[in-house]
């Protein structure tokens, strides 16, 4: 089964500004990938490179099987977008700008289809309402229902959840968890962390280059390890030195009564380290996992990311792209 | 075609709940449909028409009047100075409606989700240039008819209806205005997809009626005579000029400058 999309060092240029460099990627099939990055660096453009909105000045993509620049019209027709504003026609009714758009696409059945998305997002109360009667909830929720009238394979939504009251957000993250349970693949361009953390399989921080791609669990590893606190009644200093002598561990903290342990497989590991600090004498109260969000990777990730382009601008030399794909 | 009257059907319901836009569609044909009328009436109630005489008109017109009395000759002179009005037409209510349409679409950021469609340049120019057309040209034929109508009514003679319903009247309202029309769609569209605001589209794409403004005072001073010579050469020249026109539009709408310069 081919990739839903694959893009080979794509590439967008503005003037001097490249907006798009050498973008590598392949995204699966029922895929939710997330797509992170400062503004400005460059999301929206590849989504509409990838929406075949406009033309990308090097390299190749296919989308949903169909070659960029060669089948773009293929391409549009298999493709749902929300962008970044909800651009819908203010005098029309909710029904009508979904029929208008319906059409476009030639949507078979359209009458049942649009009926069947202002129920589904919540909307057939307010179905001949002029679309400027709306609340922006509600208008955001019409434009994803337009996104998805004609069935795409494929689903880019820029900023769903921006600028919605947290009530209206949440229904809209709700309805993409419903989306993902469905198997539809979907590029998500957001700012909000928790989110993509909620709702993508795999994340990549972008900032006109790919910083890196994987899940957000093997991006926490890979940055800070995994760390596992024990809480015990009382802290003797023997207790560093018990867990400090096993191979498998990274690094030991001692905070007040609090033993912070960074170490490999913890799910395998943590038995064998609990019994000898136990047989020491220790007294654990509880276990836990120090999980980091993904706000930390992804500041983490920009600001390794703006130090190595630094240097590589001091030293004449490319920033490195990190990039890796964990099964 | 399924698309472009989508275009076109959408264009209308956007465009005629605009009451400016709807105003000034329904305005000026109805004004220059009513205002030769009015002064046919005021001047045939004072008994003008029979004290004008044939040496009172331009020369060139004496020739027009070949086998019509004083009074249906000056009638017919009175309403020839109308005949312009009706290319006004066809003129000015595309350049409303087509000067809005891309850069309406602009800043209500609509035109984004329609170019994600599968819709080609092609459908989406000509849904919105028809949208623009027919109202225009559907005005304009109107209005002739209702003038025609009214002028009958109003008692003019059948030798003078006969003149207005002569090839020269029927070129100037069936052929050219529609290809005046087509030339106005053009030019409002290629500066819709330039500029930035509505207004600015709206005031600059209005400029295309100035040659027909100064065909219309060059004929009432009597600098200008319009005959089926000149019609003729305009429907020709016209020809020429909406078919670059056409191209030159396709060509100035770049999906992809449209969509990344603006913000």
């Amino acid at each position: 089964m081919t990739a839903a999309i694959q893009t080979t060092n794509l590439c967008r240029v503005f003037g001097a500004l490249a907006a798009v460099d050498s973008l590598t990627v392949s995204i699966e099939r029922g895929e939710v990938f997330g797509f992170l990055g400062p503004n400005g660096a460059g999301k929206t453009t590849t989504i509409r490179m990838l929406a075949a909105l406009i033309a990308p000045s090097a390299g190749s993509a296919s989308v949903a099987g169909y070659k960029l620049g060669k089948d773009d019209q293929q391409i549009r027709s298999r493709v749902g977008i929300l962008t970044e504003s909800p651009g819908l026609y203010d005098n029309l009714s909710a029904e009508r700008n979904l029929a208008f758009f319906g059409r476009l696409y030639r949507v078979p059945d359209l009458e049942s289809q649009v009926d069947r998305y202002l129920k589904l997002l919540g909307l057939w109360g307010r179905r001949q309402d002029p679309a400027a009667t709306l609340s922006r909830g509600m208008r955001q929720k019409l434009a994803i229902a337009r996104a998805l009238l004609h069935e795409p394979e494929i689903l880019f939504l820029d900023e769903p959840t921006s600028g919605l009251d947290p009530e209206a957000a949440r229904l809209v993250r709700e309805f993409i968890a419903e989306l993902k349970q469905a198997g539809r693949t979907i590029f998500l361009c957001t700012h909000n962390l928790e989110e993509a953390d909620r709702l993508c399989d795999r994340v990549a921080v972008f900032n006109s280059q790919l910083v890196a791609v994987d899940t957000p669990a093997a991006l926490r590893y890979r940055l800070f390890g995994r760390k596992v606190v024990f809480h015990l009644l009382s802290m003797q200093p023997v207790f560093k030195e018990i867990a400090s002598a096993f191979d498998f561990v990274q690094n030991v903290q001692v905070f007040e009564n609090k033993l912070i342990v960074t170490l490999e497989d913890p799910e395998k590991k943590n038995p064998e380290l609990v019994r000898a600090l136990v047989s020491a004498g220790a007294h654990i109260q509880f276990i836990g996992e120090i999980k980091r969000s993904l706000e930390d990777i992804y500041m983490q990730l920009l600001e390794t990311n703006r130090g190595t382009e630094a240097a590589g601008d001091i030293n004449g030399k490319n920033k490195t792209v990190v990039e890796e794909k964990h099964g | 075609m399924d698309r472009i009257m989508q275009i076109v059907r959408k264009e209308w319901a956007e465009v005629f709940r605009n009451r400016l836009v709807l105003f000034s569609v329904a305005f000026l044909p109805l004004m220059l449909t009513a205002l030769p009328l009015v002064i046919l009436g005021a001047v045939g109630s004072g008994g003008g028409m029979d004290e004008m005489m044939a040496s009172d008109l331009p020369g060139e017109f004496g020739q027009v009047c070949a086998g019509l009395d004083g009074a249906d000759c000056s009638q017919y002179f009175l309403l020839s100075q109308f005949m312009l009005m009706f290319m006004l037409i066809p003129l000015v209510i595309p350049s409303t409606i087509a000067s809005y349409s891309i850069v309406g679409e602009k800043t209500t950021r609509t035109l984004e989700p329609i170019l994600a469609t599968p819709i080609t340049t092609l459908e989406f120019l000509l849904g919105k240039s028809l949208a623009a057309f027919a109202p225009g040209v559907l005005a304009t034929w109107l209005g002739f008819g209702v003038f025609t109508t009214g002028a009958l009514l109003m008692g003019v003679g059948e030798a003078v209806i006969g003149r207005i319903l002569s090839p020269l009247w029927l070129l100037a309202v069936l052929v050219v205005g529609p290809l005046l029309a087509v030339m106005s769609v053009c030019v409002a569209i290629m500066v819709s997809s330039r500029v930035r605001d509505p207004r600015v589209a709206e005031q600059i794409s209005v400029l295309v009626i100035l040659p027909m403004l100064g065909l219309f005072f060059g004929q009432i001073s009597g600098l200008i005579y319009i005959n089926e010579k000149m019609i003729i050469w305009m429907a020709a020249g016209l020809v020429v000029l909406d078919t670059g026109l056409l191209a030159f539009a396709t060509h100035l709408f770049q999906r992809e400058s449209i969509l990344t310069r603006w913000k």
